[in-house]
């Protein structure tokens, strides 16, 4: 195999993406106003396509590009769940952009350009090629959030996440480039060699100012003021967009940048991280506390499971990354299904989003009800739902590390994190009802049906699951 | 004094003078024109110090696209500079520790101070043989082909946001159609029409 195919064959995903958007894009451009849907479909194929294509990916690890790009079975479990959150959300933006008229064929393209940053950086492999997928995706991520650009809040949380992404840009270049300073190169695993001997002060600030750029697009504390605003006000599938698949990629090149480059320096990290878990587990579970919108509500609650992702993170062991992983795709699932359910919260014409609106739930939509609950349940963490192991394993990681007190703590936030999901069920269950909802289309219902099916039934058949992360996790080290 | 240091302090004078001028000049138009002459000078320098390609990217990038675009803001905004530059002198302090901060560090880097002696400098390969552009032509489509392609599709995605974001397409604004105009014959633009004097059409 000639060295151009095999990196053709590698970077499979990412070159079905970066074609079909162009396709896709003279497509819209050349096309008579009016009928869009079939770019969206397009869109949702391509994504399918994409996932598909990693089918064929068994190899073994390949650093392709000139030492830019890994192709590993980290790389591409991750992938599968950007992948399947972006095409998620496409499938729930459908209903809601049509209703809300800003069904524009630019969108699907942004999603899927975003989606193409996201499996660049996922399978960054050098400074270079994170700083250039990390910036594909921020830009196509800014420019849907302020989408809805007639929406005064929508427009309001396109600016404000652009400036202070655009200072966590500036932050996290500042660290590379003190990194490539000290360390003379590039690529993970040369700056992983050359800082081999101990770090020296210079590094260390390199890793803190990375770590913070990292933590401003994985939304944790204290990088985390963004979150609830820009969750609010972007329109709810782009809401979902940015908790689900961009959550995907922040966390997985942070796991890798981590293992990969800074292996000698884990005492420096490992405090950083454990500093940043604990902070946004204690934020996520007492900002959350006050919430009226459920958008915040989820924002809030996506800190705090980052914080409990991290914890996993700051155990530094292949346990550690193995339940990072399960964290991140039991996250999804769970982050996919209660927004599948707020996307059919719809009362005449106009969507709402308080945590009001959802009053008795349960005797006009049974199932839905159920499946919310569910959800709650899940994020909360109570067995033997998903949410339950995907806290076991990030939890048992710490503890396996010695790192007792910060899964004390984790518990703990954990505990507080409960008061607001029951309070929610206590809305659907108990209070007297609302107005009621509008029936959700066949797409939603499905969605919120697997999401609930998942989280139910996960206990029965982990095994999959379990079997290709500590697969992924493997390849790491 | 070799050709190469009067030229060297032709430039470097020039580009000083008109610095000063970019923020002395009472016209904003004058300013963005002194700023293009600073522009054009340093990329003077840059040839003298062998970098070629530095310098006409300066010129194409800086002169050609950013000052035109200041030139575009200048005389399309109505701002009111009289009004800007009447806290003027409440900045200096600020300025003069920037100016400190910037005195300091080139003494730091002319006096020999390293950062952390136990590193090695990673000094760029010495090519004598080829000119920057061609080392540059040379890697950049084989060894960095992955970071140009990415970059591309960075700055196709900024366009597409800027279009999203800012075009409205509003109704019942005439366009012109090519094609339309070409198709047109004589018989539906011209009209004759008998007028008889005294009464008008």
């Amino acid at each position: 195999m000639t060295p151009l195919s095999f990196a053709l064959a590698h970077s499979l995903p990412e070159i079905v993406l970066a074609i079909g958007a162009l396709v896709l894009l003279m497509m819209g451009a050349l096309r008579r106003p009016k009928g869009d849907w079939i770019i969206s479909e397009c869109a949702i194929a391509l994504l399918g396509l994409a996932a598909l294509s990693m089918l064929f990916q068994v190899g073994p690890t390949a650093i392709i590009w000139d030492g830019a790009f890994i192709d590993d079975a980290f790389a591409r479990f991750m992938k599968f769940l950007a992948l399947g959150g972006a095409m998620v959300s496409l499938i729930l933006s459908r209903e809601f952009m049509a209703r809300e008229q800003i069904d524009f064929f630019e969108f699907p393209i942004l999603v899927l350009l975003a989606t193409l940053g996201m499996l660049m950086l996922i399978s960054a492999q050098s400074l270079i090629a994170l700083y250039l997928g990390l910036e594909l995706m921020s830009l196509a991520l800014y420019v849907i959030a302020a989408f809805h650009r007639t929406n005064l809040r929508a427009s309001e949380a396109g600016l404000k996440y652009f400036v202070l992404g655009a200072l966590s840009s500036g932050m996290l270049l500042y660290g590379a480039s003190l990194l490539y300073g000290f360390a003379g190169t590039v690529s993970f695993t040369g700056i992983g060699e050359a800082l081999k001997g101990g770090p020296s002060i210079g590094v260390v600030f390199g890793l803190v100012f990375v770590m913070a750029g990292l933590a401003f697009k994985m939304s944790v504390v204290p990088f985390h003021m963004w979150t609830p605003d820009v969750y609010e006000g972007a329109p709810t599938p782009v809401t979902t967009f940015f908790a689900s698949a961009a959550k995907m990629a922040a966390v997985a090149i942070t796991v890798r940048i981590v293992m990969t480059a800074f292996p000698g320096m884990k005492l420096q990290w490992q405090q950083i991280v454990v500093f940043i878990s604990i902070l946004s587990m204690a934020i996520g579970a007492f900002g959350a506390i006050g919430q009226t919108n459920i958008k915040r509500l989820m924002a809030y609650s996506s800190i705090g499971h980052m914080g409990f992702a991290l914890v996993g993170l700051a155990a530094g062991t292949e346990q550690g990354v193995f339940g990072v992983l399960v964290y991140m795709a039991i996250y999804l699932a769970m982050t996919l299904g209660t927004f599948a359910v707020i996307l059919s919260m719809r009362v005449g014409n106009t969507y709402v989003e308080n945590i009001g609106d959802l009053a008795g739930l349960s005797r006009n939509h049974k199932f839905m009800a159920f499946v919310m609950a569910m959800m709650m349940f899940s994020l909360a963490g109570i067995p033997p739902l998903a949410g339950f192991f995907a806290k076991w394993y990030v939890f048992l990681a710490a503890i396996k590390a010695n790192l007792y007190w910060l899964a004390v703590i984790g518990m703990l936030a954990s505990v507080v994190s409960a008061f607001y999901y029951l309070r929610v069920i206590k809305i659907m269950y108990l209070d007297e009802p609302a107005r009621p909802f509008e029936k959700a289309n066949w797409e939603v219902s499905a969605i919120v049906a697997l999401g609930g099916l998942f989280v139910v039934l996960f206990w029965v058949y982990p095994a999959p699951l379990v079997n290709a992360a500590s697969l992924a996790a493997k390849s790491l080290f | 004094m070799t050709v190469a240091a009067a030229f060297f302090y032709l430039f470097s004078i020039i580009m000083l003078a008109s610095a000063f001028m970019v923020i002395a000049a009472r016209n904003p138009v004058h300013s963005v024109l002194f700023l293009i002459l600073v522009f054009v000078n340093a990329a003077g320098l840059f040839i003298l110090a062998g970098a070629e390609f530095l310098a006409m990217i300066l010129v194409v990038v800086y002169v050609g696209a950013v000052a035109v675009l200041f030139l575009f803001v200048v005389m399309m905004l109505d701002v009111d500079f009289a009004e800007l530059k009447q806290g003027f002198l409440q900045y200096l302090p600020l300025g003069a520790l920037i100016g400190i901060v910037v005195a300091i560090e080139l003494i730091m880097v002319l006096g020999g101070w390293t950062a952390a002696p136990g590193i090695k400098a990673t000094n760029a390969p010495q090519i004598t043989a080829l000119s920057n552009t061609e080392a540059l032509g040379l890697v950049l489509y084989t060894r960095h082909v992955y970071f140009f392609q990415a970059a591309g599709l960075v700055l196709l995605t900024a366009m597409i946001g800027a279009i999203v974001l800012t075009l409205h397409h509003k109704p019942g604004v005439k366009r012109q159609d090519i094609s339309q105009q070409n198709a047109r014959t004589r018989e539906e633009a011209v009209e004759v029409r008998k007028v008889p004097s005294r009464t008008g059409v």
